[in-house]
């Protein structure tokens, strides 16, 4: 590709920022912002992969993956500033979902132990795992205001934080898993997804695009499904004092 | 049985100040005073919803903060202004608290707390969302009385309703109270609803105990300009 096509594509963004412009959306600044920021991340990505792809040593890796989870933790922990300890909580998140999918898929040989494969779809599966945990917190801080009185209903009827908060924490974890069941549900009827379009387009034979993308689906299904649940089921906690109060006066009178 | 001794609450700014009062068992305690008072606030505080700065609460000589936080709210029961009932049906409402307790609450229970509250048989297997607001307010009342509390807190349980439903549901409370003999606390804005209930009544203006007595009697003494302000109704 020439980077004059490149620099086409952004045109496409250009075009999102005038409309959000033109309709007072006023999601210019973080649509440039962030498109600038994946952009130099990108570019700063493809030198560092080049200098990295020929590490082999196994701790190196390790600590890439963890600064990668550290970075995923800080910019999800943000969605969820209400909450006490959501960088951290976001972290674990991030952490223990892309650990989880990472070493089931190595035990079962979907991928192997090589710089080539991990990097990339260790970014693929913490990229994900943070969607999922930006998600469930902004849910679950929305749904703790709007279900506030149902909430306070049960309290005082003699709930326990995780029976009060049952219903908002379900609903979390539904709207944080929509667009990964979305993507799967669509995956070849509406879109082709990324790996295998990617696979395809490099001369790959379909089918067996069609074996790594659906490894690569069943691995960011079992990232983000991971994340959301710890992430939610960690993020509830810190919504109550030990007095099972509500903290936060979101949706109070 | 309940004994509020001196207690404060603070927010943003002071709600309660000093406050405290008596509610021997069998007696209703009616909690007035203007929007914004302090009145909800008392409750919540002794639902234990809120925690409070100063002063103790004693129920049946028991600090309040001694018995487990869910044990305590079982005891102390809160109707709501404006109650918010499970999705489901009336049925699965009513038997909720004890649900949560991981206590069994026969069908016999859950008829009887029905007819206690005024509604029919036919009501159990009605949704919660088809229910009138005087209909919500019974269920939300049945709810709490479920749990079998020793202490009845009622915030404002007719300020939604139709003047009608008002005196319907007034005369339950006072049916209920009569027959169940539960200590209860009820709050309210309204001067009139508070002569009817004819009781001990708390004046609660700005988070301070302004007066404490019969309503009528208040109303025939000596009073504060404040007090005499809000009796003749030029206080919100």
């Amino acid at each position: 590709m020439e980077n004059e096509s490149l620099l086409m594509s952004y045109g496409l963004v250009i075009g999102a920022i005038l409309i959000s412009f033109y309709n007072q959306l006023k999601i210019e600044r973080e649509l440039f912002w962030s498109s600038l920021r994946a952009t130099v991340q990108l570019i700063a990505m493809g030198f560092v992969l080049e200098a990295i792809l020929d590490i082999q040593n196994p701790l190196y890796l390790l600590l890439i993956l963890l600064f990668m989870c550290t970075v995923a933790g800080a910019i999800s922990g943000n969605r969820g500033k209400e909450i006490s300890g959501s960088h951290w909580i976001a972290f674990a998140g991030i952490f223990i979902g892309s650990l989880v999918t990472f070493g089931v898929l190595y035990a079962a040989g979907v991928i192997e132990s090589e710089t080539r494969y991990v990097i990339p779809l260790g970014g693929m599966i913490i990229g994900n795992s943070m969607k999922a945990s930006s998600l469930s917190l902004n849910r679950l801080i929305s749904e703790m205001g709007h279900q506030r009185a149902r909430i306070e209903t049960l309290l005082a009827l003699g709930a326990s934080s995780k029976q009060a908060a049952l219903n908002a924490v379900g609903q979390s974890v539904k709207a944080a898993m929509i667009p990964t069941m979305d993507t799967m549900k669509t995956a070849g009827l509406v879109h082709f997804p990324g790996i295998m379009t990617g696979f395809i387009i490099a001369g790959g034979s379909p089918m067996t695009a069609v074996k790594f993308q659906l490894a690569i689906m069943y691995m960011v299904a079992g990232a983000t499904g991971i994340t959301c649940l710890i992430v939610t089921l960690l993020a509830y906690r810190q919504c109550f004092t030990r007095n099972l109060q509500l903290t936060t006066r979101r949706g109070a009178a | 049985m309940l004994t509020v001794s001196d207690i404060s609450f603070t927010r943003e700014n002071p709600i309660l100040r000093n406050v405290s009062f008596e509610l021997v068992q069998g007696e209703i305690l009616v909690v007035l005073g203007p929007s914004g008072s302090g009145k909800t606030s008392l409750l919540r505080c002794l639902n234990r919803l809120e925690s409070i700065d100063a002063g103790e609460i004693f129920l049946n000589g028991e600090n309040i903060e001694t018995p487990p936080v869910m044990e305590l709210r079982r005891k102390i029961g809160l109707v709501f202004q404006t109650s918010a009932l499970i999705p489901g049906t009336v049925k699965e409402n009513i038997g909720i608290g004890p649900a949560l307790a991981g206590k069994d609450f026969p069908d016999t229970n859950c008829h009887s707390l029905l007819a206690q509250v005024g509604l029919v048989h036919e009501h159990l297997t009605r949704n919660a969302d088809a229910l009138s607001v005087g209909e919500r307010q019974r269920v939300a009342l049945a709810q709490v009385l479920a749990n079998e509390p020793d202490v009845l807190l009622l915030d404002e349980p007719t300020s939604a309703l139709d003047p009608t439903a008002v005196l319907t549901i007034e005369t339950l409370i006072q049916s209920l109270h009569r027959k169940l003999n539960t200590a209860t606390v009820l709050v309210t804005h309204n001067l009139e609803q508070a002569k009817r209930f004819n009781a001990r009544t708390l004046v609660l203006i700005d988070g301070e105990v302004f007066a404490e007595g019969n309503i009528h009697e208040l109303m025939e003494s000596e009073k504060s300009p404040l007090l005499t302000k809000f009796f003749e109704g030029r206080m919100d």
